[in-house]
């Protein structure tokens, strides 16, 4: 059976995994201490996924809106997400929580904003 | 963006009975835990010109896991602490210097709003976290042209002020905030093109070896330093080498060019105490930040440290935690202070760093009457291996007699490790000295 070792990071505590694989579907799991591991190993292994943390600008001057994906989003949508990000606009004021887009890309993911501004 | 509430002081009593020295992640804590306490005459003073610190800029999310059971970005978490300190109407003065303080207490700042001002604190928590290590402090070879700077600058820069600082860049050193800089930057369109690093392992966090740089293939050179700098106004590209792994000297032969407009570096953070050493508070040249017994009392009556003024952290949870820990041991030496009769007598007994451990706090426990403590009482010890260990052993020894053993599964000098020492465990009887030491094989010795 076809085994990887991958590196959870779930937390700082960056658990080894290994992982063992079978047509596409995680099997085992070892190494976690846990469950956030096994859940990360079938993400990695079937579909990655991970935090998106960026900025928005807000005007031509002042600090720009710190914003996140409110849950991990697929790895490989990454570069679009930080498109969309990055040709967002907000009205001020924002409160932190705030869903600044709403399904980046079509997908459940929103953005939200991490901060007060305005 | 000055942050203006009611609560803002906009005229400074004389005399308080609590000053914090910090707005960032520690102060916010050890203010709280200090309220809650029951103290009410207090004050936070921030340099900056809002509260938070360097949570601020570090948009990235992974903290709080421990501290809020969820996973939150740097504003976030901060955001949380400014609005319980909101809810409770702690007093702070942001845009606010301290310029002196003595033994006594007696300090001096100056702000914009009040002025200069002085004020005689009961207590003081120093809570004025850490700056990076400069270039000056590394000695590397080369021109002084633009495009070299910290990696906090650069996060600065990028996630404060919205000025992307280059287009490509070159890490030396790979602590966390080199590591977190290198996918942000990749993130707002630069190439990183290597991060550079002189020891055989990462100093930062494993997993952000793997999300910061492993997921967009930036190499992670181990063994390797820059040895030179090229460029005259604008830095044009930097020489790496490999170094020798015993000697870590660079290995000329093994030279080559890398053309880049910016370098970065992540190469340690040393505690910020000119304000600890003016008021005579002793350090320790181990975390470079004051010396502590187990309640983070400094050696100075009523100064207290903690947070990355006191060592450097690699989570915010724990500075939450060991800054709550300060606020409320100030809280009670403030109330000992009311009824002197009642001091008790202590003992003073050095921890020590054996084999394997380094910046080891606290340096001392302070014992009364055993009686006093609560059987389920801890006391975290935290320190840094020297070494990567595989299935070391932590042991903690009373005058030779081992009082606590804990096996680890990896221990890494990017990671402090924090041992519970319970008050139950210490042998009955006087004890003249405690030791931790790490047990196992160094990976790399």
């Amino acid at each position: 059976m076809p085994e990887r070792d991958i590196i959870c990071i779930g937390c700082p505590m960056g658990c080894s995994l290994n992982v063992t694989v079978e047509n596409g579907e995680v099997r085992s799991v070892r190494g976690n201490l846990c469950n956030r591991g096994v859940r990360y190993a079938h993400d990695e292994v079937t579909a990655p996924k991970r935090m998106v943390t960026s900025l928005i600008r807000v005007g031509d001057q002042g600090p720009p809106l710190s914003v996140r994906t409110d849950k991990p989003i697929d790895k490989a949508l990454i570069f679009p997400c930080l498109d969309a990000i990055r040709q967002a606009r907000v009205n001020l004021p924002v409160r932190r929580g705030d869903v600044v887009i709403e399904r980046v890309l079509g997908t459940d993911v929103n953005i939200i904003a991490t901060r007060d501004l305005g | 963006m000055t942050d203006r509430s009611p609560q803002e002081a906009h005229a400074l009593p004389s005399r308080i009975s609590l000053l914090i020295i910090g707005g960032g992640p520690a102060g916010l804590a050890a203010a709280v835990a200090a309220w809650d306490a029951g103290c009410h005459d207090l004050l936070i003073v921030e340099r900056d010109d809002e509260l938070g610190g360097i949570l601020n800029q570090c948009i990235h999310n992974g903290f709080g896991l421990h501290r809020f059971k969820e996973e939150l970005t740097g504003p976030e978490y901060a955001g949380r602490y400014i609005e319980m300190v909101r809810e409770r109407g702690i007093p702070y003065l942001c845009s606010a210097m301290v310029l002196e303080i003595n033994m006594r207490r007696e300090v001096t700042l100056i702000s914009p709003e009040t002025g200069l001002s002085q004020i005689r604190a009961g207590a003081v928590i120093l809570a004025m976290g850490c700056r990076e290590r400069p270039r000056g402090a590394l000695g590397t070879p080369g021109t002084r042209c633009a495009g070299i700077m910290t990696t906090g600058t650069a996060q600065r820069l990028t996630n404060l002020e919205g000025y992307l600082p280059g287009r490509r860049v070159v890490i030396l050193g790979s602590g966390d905030i080199g590591l977190i800089m290198a996918r942000r930057m990749t993130f707002e369109g630069a190439k990183v093109l290597a991060c550079v690093e002189i020891m055989p392992y990462s100093s930062g966090l494993t997993r952000n070896v793997v999300q910061c740089l492993q997921d967009f293939n930036i190499p992670l050179m181990l063994n390797h330093t820059v040895i030179d700098i090229h460029g005259r106004e604008r830095l044009e590209g930097v020489t790496i080498a490999a170094v020798n792994p015993d000697t870590r000297q660079p290995l000329p032969e093994t030279a080559q060019r890398i053309d880049c407009d910016t370098l970065l570096l992540s190469v340690g953070l040393i505690p910020e105490n000119e304000l600890s050493r003016m008021a005579g508070v002793p350090l320790s040249p181990g975390t470079r930040g004051p010396i502590v017994d187990q309640s983070l009392a400094t050696e100075v009556p009523g100064i207290f440290a903690c947070g990355n003024v006191l060592h450097v952290h690699d989570l915010v949870d724990e500075v939450s935690e060991e800054s709550a820990r300060a606020g409320r041991a100030a809280v009670e030496w403030l109330a000992r202070m009311k009824r002197p009769a009642a001091a008790a007598e202590t003992v003073t007994v050095p921890v020590r760093e054996g084999r394997g451990v380094r910046g080891l706090v606290p340096q001392y426990l302070q014992l009364t009457d055993r009686a006093s403590f609560s059987p389920d009482e801890t006391w975290p010890i935290t320190f840094r291996p020297d070494d990567v260990y595989r299935g070391g052993v932590v042991l903690i020894r009373a005058d030779g007699k081992l009082i606590q053993r804990r096996k680890t599964r990896i221990m890494t000098p990017g990671e402090m490790v924090v041992e519970r020492l319970k008050a139950a465990d210490l042998p009955a009887g006087p004890i003249r000295e405690l030791t931790v030491e790490v047990e196992g094989v160094p990976q790399h010795a």
